[in-house]
């Protein structure tokens, strides 16, 4: 909540003070001439982004930047960001794109751009291929794990039928003990979670039964810049379709793209 | 300090409490029963015992009054599951509440045993009661008479001590607590609720036990 209040004031100040204006210049242009492309990526949200054994910055967004510089023929500047402070980074021109996790919305919307989905964010209900679960009306009977407050924890309460045994567990690593030894069927979780265990190879492998709420996530940019704009979406559909994309998302949350991305 | 306090939540939420209550009480009644009893074969295998059996209660009592509660918990639900003992959050919850009282008690109930004067023995003995007979009839009752203050203290921590069983998802009254936080960000007042059902249950427990003390103990009552 925090965040976004001060995601708000700054961006209030910043279209008060002119910085919109300062971004109004060909960016696509100035990253060309200048040769390096800025990116603000994250350092504190695995798989997305964190800091290697080398000290250097490694993840999902990592490898969607070091792909989008390669594909405009230029160096990659990596700034690292806080989830806090990625839209001011690119307000103030600080950074050309932010590869940050970053989920779209109205408040957003109005401040800066966005390109199509780069990577699947979404949270749903994971289980070992012989549970046979496609939808909330199915969970009756079934016992499901889920971190106590989480989004999950909220939305699957609205959804699963009175006969579902919800076991609502104090952080995601009781819910992740809890499917691991058995204790529950099925958990409703984020499929970040559910790449953390399926990175741990383990006997009992979390598959996605169906979707609670879906945020993909996408890249951001500054406002009013079609050129850049639609070099990075020709770049991620061109990445979508020749399965670069798809070994990202393999390496880093272990399973193939949604078919929806 | 402008804080605001809101208790509207209670009317929408006050069957979680009243389960969580529900749970609670279970939880320390099982506990307490089985604890004890367990706790008094210990004690008279540690203190007239077997020469053989006396290492291995030893063992467990010192395993159980070394480790903390929490782990013992997270061991029984979550790790006992891999040697194929599949246990739901609540039989857990019992199994730990009474092996470590079990272990607690054990200790509390020798010191009973052991400061029984030697003539109680010798006077069984006289009466042709085996070494069981002279403890049960002659050793036990006023044995447990002696430390009974102390037992009843011991059930009273370990009735507190069992808010971590929420931890393991088990709908006792921290879990209600916890749960009513979580959906209406009333931290404080949830707390306040929960610590006020604490302590009427601490102190009607030890009613409930002193009360126990005096069917069990007639002279005692009698005094």
């Amino acid at each position: 909540m925090l965040s976004r209040r001060l995601f708000v004031a700054v961006a209030a100040i910043a279209t008060t003070i002119g910085f919109g204006s300062v971004a109004k210049a060909d960016a696509l242009g100035d990253i060309e001439a200048r040769g390096t492309l800025r990116v603000a990526v994250p350092q504190d949200f695995p798989p997305f982004g964190s800091v290697g054994t080398d000290m250097a910055p490694v993840g999902y967004d990592i490898d969607m930047a070091n792909l989008i510089a390669d594909k405009l023929g230029v160096k990659v500047e990596l700034v690292p960001v806080t989830s806090a402070n990625r839209i001011p980074y690119l307000q103030t021109n600080k950074v050309d794109l932010v590869i940050s996790s970053l989920g779209k919305n109205p408040d957003r919307e109005k401040v800066i751009d966005f390109s199509t989905a780069y990577a699947p964010f979404y949270n749903g209900v994971f289980a070992p291929a012989d549970v046979a679960v496609t939808k909330a009306e199915e969970l009756a009977g079934k016992t499901v794990g889920v971190t106590r407050g989480a989004v999950e924890d909220l939305e699957l309460t609205k959804v699963a039928p009175a006969e579902t045994v919800i076991k609502r567990y104090e952080d995601n690593n009781g819910t992740i003990s809890a499917f691991l030894s058995g204790q529950v069927e099925a958990v409703a979780t984020g499929n970040v979670v559910a790449a953390a265990i399926l990175a741990k190879n383990p006997p009992k492998r979390p598959e996605l039964k169906f979707l609670i709420k879906n945020s993909p996530c996408y890249i951001g940019l500054s406002k009013e810049q079609p050129a850049l704009l639609e070099k990075v979406d020709g770049i991620i559909a061109a990445a979508k379709a020749d399965g670069s994309l798809n070994a990202i998302a393999q390496k880093w949350l272990g399973t193939d793209l949604p078919a929806d991305l | 300090m402008n804080y605001q306090f809101e208790f509207g939540w209670l009317f929408e939420y006050y069957p979680q409490i009243a389960k969580g209550i529900a749970i609670t009480i279970e939880l320390i009644a099982v506990g307490a029963v089985a604890g004890i009893l367990l706790g008094i074969v210990c004690a008279w295998v540690r203190a007239l015992g077997p020469a053989w059996l006396k290492p291995f209660v030893a063992g467990y009592v010192e395993l159980i009054r070394n480790t903390p509660f929490l782990i013992q918990l997270f061991f029984i639900f979550f790790g006992l599951p891999s040697l194929g003992l599949q246990l739901s959050e609540l039989k857990a919850a019992n199994l730990a509440m009474i092996v470590n009282l079990g272990a607690y008690s054990s200790e509390i109930i020798r010191a009973g045993i052991q400061a029984t004067p030697r003539g109680q023995f010798e006077a069984g003995a006289s009466l042709a009661m085996s070494p069981f007979e002279t403890f049960r009839h002659v050793v036990l009752v006023p044995s447990l008479e002696r430390i009974w203050p102390a037992l009843s203290s011991q059930v009273v921590i370990v009735m507190l001590g069992s808010a971590v069983v929420s931890q393991i998802a088990a709908e006792d009254l921290t879990f209600a607590a916890n749960f009513i936080q979580s959906r209406t960000f009333r931290a404080f007042e949830a707390y306040i609720v929960s610590t006020a059902v604490y302590l009427v249950l601490a102190i009607l427990l030890r009613q409930v036990l002193s009360m126990v003390g005096w069917a069990i103990f007639p002279r005692r009552a009698a005094r």
